[in-house]
């Protein structure tokens, strides 16, 4: 080969194209802001319609079709079509909605609804600070599908509606609800005389006895150190308390020093210092963690409330997987959840017919629909009382109890949907944290920093709570 | 005649030419232009924000962990990969019954990147993993290390994994290049009474040299990438905290999970140019170098 040739027509290439910049530049960013549904089709509200639907305009429906399939979807939307026979309906079931809709939204030509759900979903965030999604709270006040007298924020469970909300606006409505705590096998629990710890001192008192019997204490999905940062940040929160939970997302000054935080991340450093979490955890992927706790070779697991589903497979019988409050209390009592609604389901400002896309979610969120989902998924959905009357199976049985018994201590923090970097940067310190290469102190000032960076990064929209 | 000949040419250039500028130059085009703009990657408006974000990643913390870990991936993969090719290569033509063997190191080239990192990532499994399972055997307990976990382990036990992956191939080119190589050259070395190693370093080596110099460009473009196995294979991936992180990741998660699709291809760009110094400076230290 000739190296001069070679170098010279790579050059050239370099040249052309930055000659070309201003003949092709701008492309992708060509077409205007989102318009919003001005021209949009709207009939007249009535008690039937009350979100002025036109009984004639089509409809388009973008779903994540994954471990919860796309039927409850496709169910909600032959509701519809009874109640608008003459509205032609568009169905997608689509893995990878993120791939598929980015597009669609910088041309401006979105769907009616998108649930932006799955690996590659897009930064609602970013959604939010593109202007491309429509404020619900016309959706949130309407009559309740199926249940008189209520509106549709009524028959929400805690926090759903402030999961959705960014800058004050509701722009997404979340379709699952999720619970996380420390899992075992009420079995294995029953077998060896052990009995749920309700404090973290009976927490630390009971690892010792079960690493006595031979099995580790704890596990946990190493590889994605989110999965430990739950259960710390839950217990967190229960000692110092929602305004905790709101310095954290607030990014207020010196907010990852709280006592609470300090407290939580001893405890868990202190956990694994004591040898009390499973050698090798650290490197496991959450399928081979929540195996080898399948597997009895772990006591405990942190996880949210959709592991029973996800382990369905490889869960031997009997071994009743049931959910515990992480044991710790202070500001907020020992039952509060961390919990959060997923499976975010939007409605694109510059969608065609907005209305429609509102009545839509407006009969995917009636408990009837809820109620399916649940009895096909296992799953906890985000509309209170959907569960009521179903027999459930160990895990969510225990996930709705353990729902009842928090009442409205039901918190979440928000950071991790406002500013994943510091999500990242979070997952990053716990992880060297649990394996004792950072100290408590190094642990506070890393996330601080990250905080403190992103709280002065003049690009980067910020929201309070 | 000559008229309808260009007439012609141009009929038969103009549809290939239009394809190379709409998918080829338009997109490197754009990809500068948004590298100076704010662009969210989900809306129709962009604004110019000069080299705001090129000055950004300057002060990026992971993005110089990135930066560092491609850096060292491009001294060590390279080199290391082109010692054992040549090593294997040189052995394979100087040994009989050999051909079974360049078959065999040729198979990872026909495995899928994403299928030899989950593979690999079993092998590196701390608790039934097959490297820790080996040493435990031969008992050797005390060596068997949480690969992926540690922070001093992870980026090499990823190279480990590229140079297994691209050996083969080189192996390969460098068989053909040696086997192209005269024989009468050996015969006079052995000869001069010239051993194994100064035949190949006074034969071999020299007349295999533009091959290998070729194999230095394509493996350091591999080593300014290793996504793939990094985004796999690693924990969170790209770490644990930052030690395996390379700046196609952070490329890729700037974009799709922060939603800050001008400062990736920044990133982009930035990644761009140093691809471009690499193979120019590779491909000039190659030509300095040849005979007058």
């Amino acid at each position: 080969m000739n190296p001069s040739i070679r170098r010279r027509s790579i050059l050239t290439t370099a040249g052309t194209a930055a000659l070309t910049i201003p003949l092709l530049g701008g492309c992708v960013t060509s077409s205007g802001p989102p318009s919003s549904g001005g021209d949009a089709p709207s009939g007249a509200k009535s008690a039937d319609n009350p979100l002025g639907v036109k009984a004639d305009a089509p409809l388009e429906v973008v779903v994540f079709k994954g471990g919860y399939g796309d039927e409850y979807a496709i169910a909600a939307e032959s509701t519809y079509q009874q109640r608008y026979p003459a509205a032609e309906i568009d169905h997608k079931g689509l893995q990878k909605v993120g791939e598929a809709m980015q597009p669609r939204f910088v041309a401006g030509d979105p769907p009616d609804v998108v649930d932006n759900t799955g690996a590659g979903r897009l930064d609602i965030a970013t959604l939010v600070a593109a202007k491309q999604l429509t404020d619900l709270s016309e959706l949130l006040d309407a009559p309740a599908f199926d249940q008189s007298g209520k509106s549709v924020r009524d028959t929400l469970l805690p926090g759903v509606v402030a999961d959705g909300t960014f800058g004050g606006s509701t722009v997404a409505l979340n379709f699952t609800y999720t619970v996380w705590g420390l899992w075992y096998s009420k079995a294995l629990f029953a077998e060896r005389g052990w009995t749920y710890p309700s404090s973290w001192a009976e927490m630390i008192t009971l690892c010792a006895e079960i690493r006595k019997s031979g099995v580790a204490p704890w596990t946990y999905q190493g590889k994605y150190p989110e999965y430990i940062n739950d259960p710390l940040l839950t217990m967190a929160a229960k000692i110092g308390g929602l305004d905790l939970v709101k310095a954290v997302d607030n990014l207020a000054p010196d907010a990852w020093k709280q006592p609470g935080l300090t407290e939580a991340a001893t405890a868990f450093a202190e956990l694994a210092g004591k040898g009390y979490v499973m050698s090798g955890s650290e490197a496991l992927s959450h399928t081979e963690a929540q195996a080898a706790w399948c597997q009895r070779k772990a006591a405990f697991i942190p996880c949210g409330s959709w592991l029973e589903a996800e382990q369905k497979s490889v869960t031997p019988a009997g071994f009743d997987m049931v959910m515990g409050v992480v044991p710790a209390s202070g500001a907020l009592p020992a039952t509060a959840v961390q919990a959060a609604s997923s499976e975010s389901f939007l409605v694109p400002s510059a969608a065609q017919n907005p209305a429609g896309g509102m009545e839509y979610l407006r009969i995917l969120f009636s408990r009837g629909s809820a109620a399916s989902f649940a009895a096909a998924n296992s799953t906890l959905p985000a509309v209170a009382g959907a569960t009521d009357g179903l027999t459930l199976s160990s895990g969510l049985g225990s996930v709705r109890d353990a729902v009842q018994a928090a009442g409205g201590d039901a918190f979440n923090y928000r950071f991790r949907t406002w500013y994943a970097p510091l999500a990242k940067a979070v997952d990053d310190a716990t992880g060297e944290l649990v394996n004792r290469r950072i100290s408590v102190a190094d642990w506070s000032t890393r996330i601080q920093k990250a905080s403190d960076s992103l709280a002065k990064d003049s690009t980067v929209v910020k929201y309070t709570r | 005649m000559r008229h309808g000949r260009w007439r012609f040419l141009l009929a038969a250039l103009g549809p290939a030419l239009a394809l190379h500028v709409v998918f080829v130059l338009s997109p490197y085009a754009q990809a500068f232009y948004l590298s100076l703009t704010d662009w969210t990657g989900v809306a129709g408006a962009a604004h110019y924000v000069g080299v705001d974000n090129f000055v950004r990643l300057g002060g990026d913390g992971l993005f110089l962990d990135a930066v560092r870990n491609n850096a060292v991936m491009l001294l060590v993969v390279p080199a290391a990969t082109i010692a054992v090719g040549l090593f294997l290569a040189n052995m394979l033509s100087t040994r009989k019954g050999s051909t079974a063997y360049q078959i065999v190191y040729f198979f990872p080239q026909m495995l899928s990147l994403v299928i030899i990192a989950v593979l690999w990532g079993f092998v590196y499994n701390p608790n039934t993993g097959l490297l820790n399972s080996g040493l435990r055997a031969l008992g050797l307990s005390s060596v068997a290390r949480s690969w992926l976990a540690e922070p001093s382990l992870a980026l090499p036990a990823v190279m480990a994994v590229i140079v297994w992956s691209s050996v083969g191939f080189y192996v390969v080119l460098f068989r053909a290049a040696i086997d192209g190589i005269p024989r009468e050259l050996f015969e006079a070395a052995r000869l001069d009474g010239a051993g194994e190693w100064a035949t190949f370093r006074g034969v071999t080596l020299p007349l295999v040299r533009e091959s290998v110099q070729v194999a230095f460009v394509y493996l350091g473009i591999v080593a300014l990438d290793g996504f793939v196995l990094v985004q796999v294979m690693t924990v969170g991936p790209g770490g644990p905290d930052g030690a395996t992180e390379v700046v196609g990741l952070s490329l890729y998660r700037t974009a799709f999970t922060y939603g800050k699709f001008g400062y990736a291809t920044a990133m982009g760009v930035a990644l761009f140019f140093a691809a471009l110094t690499f193979a120019v400076l590779a491909l000039r230290w190659g030509r300095d170098r040849e005979p007058a």
